[in-house]
């Protein structure tokens, strides 16, 4: 027993600068990520401004009770999970049908150079984006113009005014934004593929949409299967980072996700128990979301996170 | 007969295929476009409108006006310089945890990387993070946009893919030397790195560049501190351009510069850099992607 000992205190010894190293790096992640975590218990607490953590009176589940019986909850989470979910559908799908079209290219040069241009706007900032789509989209915009000149609209229409274009909005400058970034994963995984399965396929008869129905996407659904299980675990998420910049008081019945709610009740009201009582709830629904959905994709496909 | 007219389908199927990349590319590039030609026309002709292809009255007023402008150039700066201590200090500290991390006789190795993935999927919401900052003294602070994101476990992961393929030769060598493990770290393991921390270095850049949240949540009262992308989110969200506006003299004012057109060389000019960088970008980002793809 003592000789165990003794001997991990000499290998504790010998690595002192590499565990000197790590521990830098622990210690960060207890600060930044861990102290968090612990300060969660104000949801269930009544916390005030001048509390020290821990020191707060202890409530129970009332902001959870308080939260799902606001009249806003029921509009959160609509407006959560619908954009979400249209994001899990075409946001999703569009990076890997575009990924098949362009590998259908055969020209390289070319095929390289729509590749580039496509990720351009993965670089730009949702701040530079959202101000060209502010300016684009309002009534005098060049979109309103452009649907005039074509004859679908009669007079230019204020769309981030209006609260039912909003989820559209999202999506659409979403895919905009990160088509071409998340085709490279697929492309990398399509040119990953042993070519003698396709001249397998070529002497058996197979067509090129046989081939691509029948080599190509098989061969790639892994890698959709990990994308898939990560993006399930954003749902509760719905990309703060653009819904901020494109928010305003016009469209908030549509735009108000979760991460907005949470940021007006904390930030704007400084109402920190509440609202860190609904980023808990947040917090622990996309956990098991993400749980569930590697579950379900280890069972099916395969493939999991871990 | 029947071969011949499917060949055909195939080939109506390639030119519209190579028609809609042609689309694809257009719609990634026009509106950069679009802002770049308004930015460089006068104001009263970009308010009359359909300003889409070229500069109509071509000037550079604008320009003068942004750079004219305290506010900017000081979030400008700001901006710089909270890229590059952001990113040197980040990389350099996310290199060295990794290192360790990377070695599989660490001691205590499982836990750590446990308590790192745990942080991967969870985290304490937006609220706890800010009492954090707010009792850690950075409210208002340069340190906000360093410290915070000094380390990250992502970032680490693709590190350590990296760090477990060189070969342990190399080192041997430094340690019968008597080399300690941190001299190995700098001396031998971070100059045979460059392809790794150029592509954790650009993740992290192109972030600090782009971020426009931390300059608006923990930047309350010493507003000189906020970034370029804070401070256009501002103009966007308030229209204070104005004031941008008010700085120039009268002559100038009523015909050339709008505020409008500052802000569209605003954005300009804050996209500027990125495009610099986008070659270096590709190349790196598109491995960056590749690595971290690999099961950690």
């Amino acid at each position: 027993m003592k000789g165990k000992n003794g001997n991990l205190w000499k290998k504790i010894r010998q690595q002192r600068f590499l565990l000197m190293m790590v521990l830098l790096g622990m210690i960060w992640l207890l600060v930044f990520c861990y102290f968090p975590m612990y300060g969660c218990q104000i949801a269930f607490q009544n916390y005030r401004i001048t509390d020290t953590l821990g020191s707060s009176q202890w409530v129970g589940l009332k902001w959870f009770q308080k939260f799902f019986q606001d009249p806003v909850f029921f509009q959160v989470m609509k407006n959560t999970l619908g954009i979400s979910l249209l994001k899990l559908v075409f946001g999703f799908t569009a990076p890997i049908v575009f990924a098949l079209l362009l590998n259908e290219i055969r020209n390289i040069r070319f095929k390289r150079i729509v590749q580039t241009l496509s990720y351009l706007p993965h670089f730009l900032s949702w701040v530079i984006l959202g101000g060209i789509m502010i300016t684009w989209l309002s009534d005098t915009g060049v979109i309103n113009k452009a649907l005039i000149a074509l004859g679908i609209l009669d007079a230019g229409v204020s769309f981030l005014a209006k609260p039912e274009y909003f989820w559209g909005i999202s999506v659409i400058s979403e895919i905009w934004k990160e088509l071409g970034w998340g085709a490279i994963i697929y492309l990398a995984a399509i040119s990953g593929i042993d070519p003698s399965l396709y001249e397998a396929a070529e002497i058996d008869g197979a067509n090129r949409f046989q081939r691509l129905w029948y080599i190509t996407l098989p061969e790639i659904s892994g890698t959709i299967a990990i994308l898939f299980i990560l993006q399930v675990g954003g749902i509760m998420g719905s990309n703060f980072d653009q819904i901020f910049v494109l928010h305003n008081a016009l469209n908030d019945t549509a735009s108000n996700v979760i991460d907005m709610f949470v940021y007006k009740i904390g930030i704007g009201n400084a109402s920190y128990s509440y609202a860190t009582a609904i980023g808990l709830f947040r917090s622990v629904v996309s956990l098991v979301l993400l749980l569930i959905a590697n579950r379900v994709s280890g069972k099916l496909e395969g493939s999991s996170l871990f | 007969m029947k071969r011949k007219s499917k060949l055909k389908k195939w080939k109506a199927f390639d030119v519209c295929n190579v028609l809609f990349m042609v689309v694809i590319c257009f719609l990634m590039i026009y509106p950069i476009w679009y802002v770049i030609v308004n930015s460089f026309s006068e104001g009263t002709e970009v308010l009359k409108g359909g300003i889409y292809w070229w500069p109509r009255k071509f000037c550079l007023e604008n320009y003068t006006a942004v750079f004219k402008n305290k506010e900017i150039y000081t979030s400008f700066g700001i901006t710089v310089l909270k890229t590059v201590v952001g990113t040197v200090t980040s990389v350099l500290f996310t290199a060295m945890v990794a290192y360790g991390l990377s070695k599989p006789y660490l001691v205590g190795r499982k836990f750590f990387m446990i308590m790192g993935i745990i942080t991967m999927f969870f985290s304490g919401g937006l609220i706890p993070y800010f009492l954090l900052i707010k009792q850690l003294g950075m409210l208002d602070s340069f340190w906000v946009y360093i410290i915070p994101s000094l380390f990250g476990f992502y970032n680490a992961i693709i590190f350590m893919t990296f760090f477990r393929n060189i070969p342990v030769e190399l080192e041997e060598s430094a340690r019968i030397d008597g080399a300690n493990d941190f001299v190995i770290f700098l001396k031998i393991i971070l100059p045979v790195s460059g392809p790794v921390l150029a592509t954790i270095a650009l993740f992290n850049g192109v972030g600090q560049w782009n971020d426009y949240f931390t300059g608006v949540i923990y930047i309350t009262n010493e507003q000189w501190l906020i970034p370029i992308q804070t401070f256009l989110y501002k103009i966007i969200s308030e229209s204070s351009s104005t004031r941008i506006v008010q700085n120039m003299p009268a002559t100038v004012r009523n015909s050339m510069v709008t505020s409008t057109t500052v802000k569209y060389a605003t954005m300009v000019v804050t996209t500027f850099p990125i495009v610099c960088v986008y070659p270096f970008l590709q190349k790196y980002f598109v491995q960056g992607i590749m690595v971290g793809s690999v099961k950690g």
